[in-house]
């Protein structure tokens, strides 16, 4: 009798193996494709080889020097960072604001906020178009960047709110004993006490334009102010695809910082994403 | 003498500022009657052009005298000073407002024959009390042109004719259509069929989406986290790459992999004897390869939720379940399963809602091809925010567009405001001590 279920503890242990094994080819070998295109020596999607027989590093060179990859890095860079400043500084306000003071017009303010971050972003999109010709930001990236980080305090003040509400009023109040003014409590306490979710709402609103396609496409219109996900995916939806080689190389570049930081910062995002569901 | 309060605040509400004068409450009076002045100077003929302009939507159009183009008037223009206008009329509603209750206030203390507070006092009472707002004054500005006016005006453009070929200013003008946009949406030949599969599909892809990642993830979680898998923190690493790759990079890696005519994926089928598959020429094909896509990005996320669910779950648990001798499927659908449902439930939700308007991965993948030849400006596997997508930007069929964007909301809203009192109810309960 026992003998039985070890043989049958075997076959499960091995079957689970097995799918684990398989699972894990599947997620690595699109990644790894990306990789060895990247250093294919030819140019199109069809001569791309998953073994090729030499490797190179031309396809690295020519972003730089066939295309203005640096040029789109920069732009993509700039956007990206100025955004994220912006988002997270409005953000820290609204929100510290909405979970600590209590005045008219706070509730009815908050369920406005919810009902906005409901309507799909392209509805906003002509309208956006038309006000930032109007202001002459249209094509600038001050104009899209605006755009971003006003798309943003809607949702993520919700979130921030909802953690700023779970710190115990009794510690600022403790601190405010102890005689520190408004401003110490709000840089000495709750700052540092809500790292996990600034971390968050950094990193998420730095990928968000990083990423972006559709509001840049609609802003931009130069191509020397173009952003990385344009100039990749213009690389790549053409018919022929000569260039696969190439985009891969872009992607890699793109992909990598981004990679290493979602994975060191595994924790803090996770948490973040799910405490976003659960605290609203 | 008990009429000061009455006085003032009528008088405040004649013309700003007066009742304050009357308070001898000069320094504040100026800056009121100097508000209303600059508003009536300033702002009033802009205001009432815009009024004019969303009531009307304008009423020339552009003509050619001898050969020239006589520009006439910009229905989409004028319909967005209009919204500029209202909102600025509330803003001076909000101030004539305050200006009267104040005037109400301090006379009443002076009916009372209390001493109002001088200038600086108030000043300084504002300052204290006003402070929030002017915390929030940024991202209420913010708000109000990015998210608030560019809404109102995609609600607005619902209920007129802006679309090509015949309504698209500056040529043409605009006109206010009511309800007609949606009865074509639900009437129209061509459009009618084109919402309603589209509809269809989106809701089979929001549910096969979400459930095929959660329950994956859930599965892969649990055998991770189970005892006796060596390696734990290798699976964990290997199976949240996907995760940690930026989308739009790994869709677009997805679909060169998938090109039926180029790519790896049938290169290597063929080399084993299968026929080249139409992974996006095919219907049944491409809405499989969009699921399967989207199962590779979305399971990692909700793995990695869950193995933090599973660890949180007390050990003594299953302990107790062990000693009333359950079995490993027992313990799972008794213990395991409804806890990790339990915490993990309105994350489901969200991702129903984030599924349903998965733009990205329908767009990025395939631009929602093959081309439905049923479909009015759409494929197979377009879902409605990638339909909205090419109705604004490749065929300018605003109204369309915004009336699909309303339909969008109300169904998105109801999923939120569901979760949002199910969150609430979550809490209160209290299961997990």
């Amino acid at each position: 009798m026992k003998k039985k279920t070890t043989i049958k503890q075997v076959i499960i242990r091995g079957f689970i193996y097995f799918l684990l094994i398989c699972i894990t080819i599947n997620t690595i070998l699109p990644l790894y494709f990306v990789v060895i295109a990247s250093f294919n020596p030819g140019n199109s999607l069809f001569s791309t080889k998953m073994f090729p027989d030499s490797l190179t590093t031309s396809h690295y060179r020519d972003l730089f020097e066939k295309k203005d990859y640096a040029v789109w890095y920069m732009n993509t860079l700039k956007i990206a960072l100025a955004s994220m400043v912006l988002t997270v500084i409005l953000v820290i306000i609204t929100s510290y604001t909405l979970s600590q003071f209590r005045f008219r017009g706070r509730k009815t303010g908050l369920m406005f906020m919810l009902v906005m971050t409901m309507f799909p972003g392209f509805m906003s999109m002509i309208a956006i178009y038309l006000l930032l010709l109007q202001v002459g930001l249209l094509d600038t990236h001050l104009g899209l960047i605006l755009v971003y980080s006003g798309g943003n305090i809607a949702g993520f003040t919700w979130l921030v709110k909802g953690y700023f509400d779970g710190i115990p009023r009794s510690i600022p109040e403790a601190a405010k004993i102890d005689g520190a003014g408004n401003a110490t409590v709000f840089t000495r306490i709750m700052l540092p006490m809500s790292f996990p979710i600034i971390t968050f709402v950094a990193v998420s609103s730095f990928i968000g334009p990083w990423m972006d396609y559709i509001f840049a496409r609609l802003v931009l219109r130069t191509p020397s102010k173009k952003t990385l996900a344009i100039g990749l995916f213009e690389m790549v939806t053409g018919r022929q695809n000569t260039e696969f080689t190439m985009f891969a190389a872009g992607a890699i570049l793109v992909a990598l910082p981004v990679t290493i930081l979602y994975m060191s910062l595994q924790k803090y995002l996770i948490q973040g994403i799910s405490e976003g569901a659960s605290k609203i | 003498m008990k009429s000061r309060s009455r006085k003032a605040c009528l008088l405040s509400a004649v013309f700003m500022g007066l009742g304050q004068f009357y308070n001898r409450q000069f320094i504040k009076g100026i800056l009121f009657a100097a508000a209303e002045i600059v508003f009536i100077a300033y702002m009033l003929p802009f205001i009432r052009y815009g009024l004019w302009g969303i009531y009307t939507l304008g009423e020339t159009p552009q003509a050619f005298v001898d050969g020239k183009v006589v520009q006439g008037d910009h229905s989409i223009f004028l319909m967005v000073y209009g919204i500029i206008s209202i909102v600025l009329i509330f803003v001076f509603a909000l101030l004539y407002y305050l200006n009267c209750q104040d005037a109400y206030k301090v006379g009443k203390l002076r009916d009372n024959n209390v001493k109002p507070n001088n200038f600086l006092q108030s000043l300084k009472l504002a300052g204290e009390k006003g402070f929030p707002y002017l915390m929030l004054t940024p991202a209420v500005f913010f708000t109000l042109f990015i998210t608030v006016v560019p809404l109102i005006f995609g609600i607005l453009v619902a209920f007129t004719n802006y679309s090509f070929p015949n309504h698209v200013p500056p040529r043409k003008l605009v006109d206010w259509v009511g309800f007609q946009t949606f009865r074509d949406l639900f009437t129209l030949t061509g459009y009618k069929e084109t919402f309603f599969g589209v509809f269809s599909w989106t809701v089979i892809w929001a549910v096969l989406a979400t459930f095929t990642s959660f329950f994956s993830g859930l599965i892969f979680a649990v055998i991770i986290n189970s005892n006796g898998i060596k390696l734990k923190k290798f699976w964990r690493t290997v199976f949240i790459l996907p995760w940690a790759v930026p989308g739009y990079i790994s869709i677009l890696v997805f679909r060169n992999i998938f090109n039926a005519q180029f790519g790896p994926l049938n290169k290597w089928l063929a080399s084993i004897g299968i026929e080249k598959i139409q992974w996006f020429g095919d219907p049944t094909w491409a809405k499989f390869v969009c699921l399967f896509v989207n199962l590779w990005l979305g399971f990692p996320y909700f793995m990695a939720l869950m193995s933090g669910v599973l660890t949180g779950i007390p050990r003594d648990l299953y302990e107790a379940a062990e000693v009333e001798g359950a079995n490993s499927i027992q313990k799972f659908f008794k213990i395991t399963f409804p806890l990790v449902m339990f915490s993990t439930a309105p994350l489901l939700i969200m991702s129903f809602a984030h599924n349903f308007n998965n733009f990205n991965l329908i767009h990025f993948l395939n631009s929602g091809g093959p081309v439905n030849t049923a479909y009015k400006y759409a494929g197979h596997t377009d879902i409605l925010l990638s339909w909205i997508y090419k109705l604004t930007l490749e065929q300018n069929q605003f109204n369309k567009a915004c009336a699909v964007s309303i339909i969008i909301f109300i169904i998105i809203a109801s999923i939120s405001i569901f979760n949002f009192s199910r969150t609430r109810s979550f809490k209160e309960e209290d299961m997990i001590q």
